[in-house]
């Protein structure tokens, strides 16, 4: 069977919505700043998106037989290159001294996106290579 | 003997992939780039700020459109198959490095410069447009992440197997370069705003 043509579970389509939700929550919390807004809405949208995402993660981790080997290798570079954003990000939140309950929930977001992102990038490209290969 | 150096020459020959999946070479760049930014947001060096988020957006924006809507359909859309590929190999390894420190940049500075001008404030008369700035950013930021970089990547690691498959790369590089031109118009809504906050 090519790798192209086999029914994958939808990686990328459950990615974007965790995607879309967290960062409803951010732009709500980042509309706020340097103020302190109630922050049960972005704790909902941060919880509907982190279970989205493990979700996903899981589904995603049953499928076999799969190109892991090129996944976890996509996977590395991918969460290297994340970090060092995610690492300007929470620089510039802890120097601008955002209020600790808003620090602590933008960086649960940048946790989940960091489960996000990587296994998007890496699922699109582990998905076209052939099966045999691990 | 002179035939077959010439046979050799003329025989159509599949791009040589870089060794690398990103250009090695951008990389000090890239850090410069980014320690850059981070100096200036911890120097509250405005004209650095400042500097950093025009100059990131223009490039994104420019790239953006240049890409969607000149390369896309007047320059790859008439290139021979062959040709498309060897352009392949050589532009997504590069913006699979551009893009990212690009929009780093531009998003690093431009909440600092927000919150320094005191847009950010939601007492500010400009908040308003901040607000849509993000809301343009996020849309723009899932495009990127679920539909732009996955087709990137993907090229770039078909481009390296033995046997590329040709037709998979035609239909994920018009993907790539379709949805930039989708965020390239989406830029346009975020260069309103940005004049807007600016006049």
């Amino acid at each position: 069977m090519n790798a192209d043509e086999r029914r994958l579970p939808p990686v990328i389509e459950a990615g974007c919505l965790g995607l879309v939700l967290a960062i409803a929550g951010v732009i709500y919390l980042a509309s706020h700043v340097p103020g302190h807004p109630s922050l049960a809405p972005a704790i909902g949208l941060l919880a509907a998106s982190a279970a989205t995402v493990l979700a996903n993660a899981l589904t995603l981790a049953r499928v076999r037989p799969f190109a892991w080997r090129a996944f976890w290798r996509v996977w590395r570079w991918a969460m290297l290159a994340y970090a060092v954003i995610a690492g300007v990000l929470v620089y510039t939140f802890v120097y601008d001294r955002i209020p600790a309950g808003t620090l602590s929930l933008l960086v649960a977001t940048l946790v989940v996106f960091a489960v996000d992102i990587p296994v998007m990038l890496a699922f699109s490209v582990a998905r076209y290579q052939p099966l045999q290969a691990d | 003997m002179t035939t077959l150096a010439t046979d050799r020459l003329r025989a159509p020959s599949r791009p040589v992939p870089p060794a690398s999946i990103v250009p090695l070479r951008g990389l000090p760049v890239v850090a410069a780039a980014i320690a850059f930014v981070v100096v200036a947001i911890g120097g509250n060096w405005l004209w650095a700020l400042d500097f950093a988020h025009v100059v990131g957006g223009a490039l994104w924006t420019s790239l953006d459109l240049f890409v969607g809507l000149v390369v896309g359909p007047f320059v790859l859309a008439r290139l021979s198959p062959p040709a498309r590929l060897e352009f392949s190999v050589r532009f997504m390894p590069a913006m699979a490095l551009i893009m990212p420190t690009l929009v780093t940049m531009t998003l690093g500075a431009g909440f600092q410069l927000a919150r320094h001008t005191g847009y950010l404030d939601a007492s500010s008369p400009k908040h308003a447009w901040i607000v849509a700035s993000f809301f343009l950013v996020g849309v723009m930021a899932v495009i990127a992440i679920g539909v732009i970089e996955p087709a990137n990547l993907a090229v770039i690691f078909e481009l390296r197997k033995p046997e590329p498959d040709g037709e998979l790369i035609g239909r994920l590089m018009r993907r790539f370069v379709y949805t930039s031109g989708i965020t390239g118009l989406m830029q346009v809504g975020t260069l309103i705003v940005m004049t807007k906050l600016a006049s």
